[in-house]
């Protein structure tokens, strides 16, 4: 095929092997953010690192380590705020889009160059040299093995906070340790995709995957697999034209999930043994809404075991 | 199913408090392995802190708590604990054998391999709740009394010799009732399994209770449950009047929040 012509370009090679280790590694974060309800956070997260980054630049220093001093901060800083979530929302709201206003500033302030700040919000696929890759790989590869080792508690946990301390598991220890590999995640996403567009990539996926199968092993490779092809497909279609690889990979990722999520609805349904599932999904809204408005507020009241709430 | 000469559980003159000011205040009791016990009294009486107690998440400020011959501390196989709660989100992307599974190494570093001899486990204790048909269906969409068992396969699939239920017949309607409380006595019966389970109700639990511990107003009352749920002894523990009526094999208490 004459699209697959671009190949020979080694930028394109480039773009290739950091695209699959950025859609790898979202895919794997990405669930987990998806299941613990902080999707959210995690857009606040890159916005929150965009300042960073912009500082940085303005300061004369590489701009990933801004984003990484900012994203890890501003990760930390989530992750010991209190546990209501409504709560959460509108301050880490308010805390980004000051953060946003604090970037633009700085990004006025620099007399340099303004292609600088556009692949910072966008993403430089193009622009990825082969140590680029490499210090990619490295970092995947560490975020890869840490998973490995606290992805399971940190599922269990992720779905029973309660019970999960009970077996002696440091809940809140593990939720922060999380955050900051989400931190990281974001910073090395950010050549891909733009701070501005890491949700695509980071949300997309796994709500889609959560939205097929059920087996949590199953839903992270099902992410992955879909990261993999968003990127690999925004990278050929943009070499072939003169559209922005962000622009297709964020198209994608949406215009796949939003049938899925519609369509899914009927699936659930028909999977319940018995005749349970019409009566259940109309209660279904009105115990949903109940949970997310009911907060878990004192240390002894009852709670209820997490799930999707941005998805 | 034969009660062993040495207690499960043991406190004496157990203190607890909460932000400065005594939940549970010179408590004494003693467990034996097989019992059916269930903890009752009002809101803040200090029932889930008991639980704590046991579980090792919360420390005594006076006296002692012996549990299994050692002193409680989290992560002890031969507990398996019934957290309180409401319902499990109904978009909850996981299967009834994940939950169950959860049970068995969810607490495990690195990743797990399924391995049959763990899939055999998690349908044992599957079956064992008459639940082996919702192996996998989500769990989010399942029956408030089917996603009840589930939890109590969670808790069981580790063998453990205590079972701890945090007000599992919460928000169950009362056929639903009666299925988690005859589930949780076969298991106390079939496995030997000590049982303490806290609810706000007696009644559905009557056949099956051995003894009941009353916690009300910094006070505690331990007996069967025709010496505890009396007129005279919840008057004492409340210190007010309180009047039992039972009528029509069901116990009504009058003039306090039980």
């Amino acid at each position: 095929m004459q699209m697959l012509a671009v190949f020979q370009y080694p930028f394109i090679q480039n773009a290739f092997l950091a695209g699959s280790l950025v859609a790898i590694t979202t895919g794997i974060l990405g669930y987990f953010l998806v299941v613990r309800g902080l999707t959210f956070a995690g857009h606040a997260l890159s916005n929150i690192g965009f300042a960073g980054a912009a500082g940085a630049v303005l300061l004369g220093v590489p701009p990933v380590i801004g984003l990484l001093a900012a994203t890890v901060g501003a990760g930390l800083a989530i992750s010991v705020l209190g546990r209501e979530i409504r709560e959460r929302d509108v301050a880490i709201g308010v805390i980004m889009t000051f953060a946003l206003g604090l970037g633009i500033l700085f990004l006025s302030l620099y007399h340099g160059y303004a292609e600088q700040a556009y692949s910072i919000l966008f993403g430089t696929i193009v622009g990825i040299n082969r140590s680029d890759v490499w210090v990619t790989a490295g970092l995947s590869a560490g975020l890869i093995t840490i998973m490995a080792l606290v992805g399971r508690p940190l599922l269990f946990s992720s779905f029973d906070p309660e019970l999960a301390e009970a077996r002696g598991l440091p809940v809140r220890l593990l939720g922060s340790l999380f955050l900051v590999l989400v931190a990281v995640t974001v910073s090395i996403a950010m050549q891909v995709i733009g701070v501005l567009l890491v949700f695509a990539l980071l949300v997309g996926p796994p709500a889609t995957a959560i939205r097929l199968v059920r087996r949590p092993a199953s839903a992270i490779g099902l992410s992955i697999i879909l990261g993999l092809v968003y990127t690999w497909l925004g990278i050929l279609l943009a070499a072939n034209s003169t559209w922005p690889v962000s622009f297709y990979i964020t198209t994608l990722a949406f215009g796949i999930y939003l049938p899925v999520r519609y369509l899914s609805k009927y699936r659930m349904e028909r999977n319940i043994p018995g005749d349970r599932a019409s009566a259940r999904s109309a209660t279904a809204e009105s115990i949903q809404a109940e949970n997310i408005s009911n907060m878990r507020s004192s240390p002894d009241s009852a709670s209820s075991m997490k799930g999707e709430r941005h998805a | 199913m034969m009660a062993t000469q040495d207690p499960v559980i043991s406190l004496e003159h157990i203190e607890v408090q909460l932000g400065g000011r005594p939940i549970l205040q010179d408590v004494s009791l003693s467990i034996k392995q097989g019992e059916f016990i269930v903890i009752l009294g009002p809101n803040g009486a200090g029932k889930t802190t008991l639980i704590k107690l046991l579980l090792g998440l919360v420390k005594p400020s006076a006296g002692s708590v012996r549990l299994l011959g050692q002193t409680p501390r989290g992560g002890l196989r031969e507990i398996g604990y019934v957290p309180q709660r409401r319902t499990l989100d109904v978009e909850m992307s996981l299967r009834g054998r994940d939950l169950v599974g959860f049970g068995l190494d969810g607490h495990r570093w690195g990743i797990g391999l399924p391995s049959r001899r763990r899939k055999e486990k998690i349908d044992r204790a599957l079956q064992e709740v008459d639940t082996l048909h919702l192996a996998d269906a989500p769990v989010g969409q399942l029956s408030g009394g089917e996603q009840q068992r589930l939890l109590i396969a969670q808790a069981l699939i580790s063998d453990p010799r205590l079972l701890l239920l945090d007000e599992p017949l919460a928000n169950l309607d009362l056929a639903h009732q009666q299925e988690v409380a005859s589930l949780v006595d076969k298991v106390c019966r079939e496995r030997g399994v000590t049982v303490l389970l806290v609810s706000h109700d007696i009644n559905p639990l009557l056949q099956f209770t051995d003894r009941v511990i009353f916690l009300a107003n910094n006070h505690t009352a331990i007996g069967p449950v025709a010496e505890v749920i009396t007129s005279a002894t919840l008057s004492r523990l409340y210190g007010s009047m309180v009047e039992v009526v039972f009528a029509k094999g069901r116990y009504f208490v009058v003039g306090a929040e039980v």
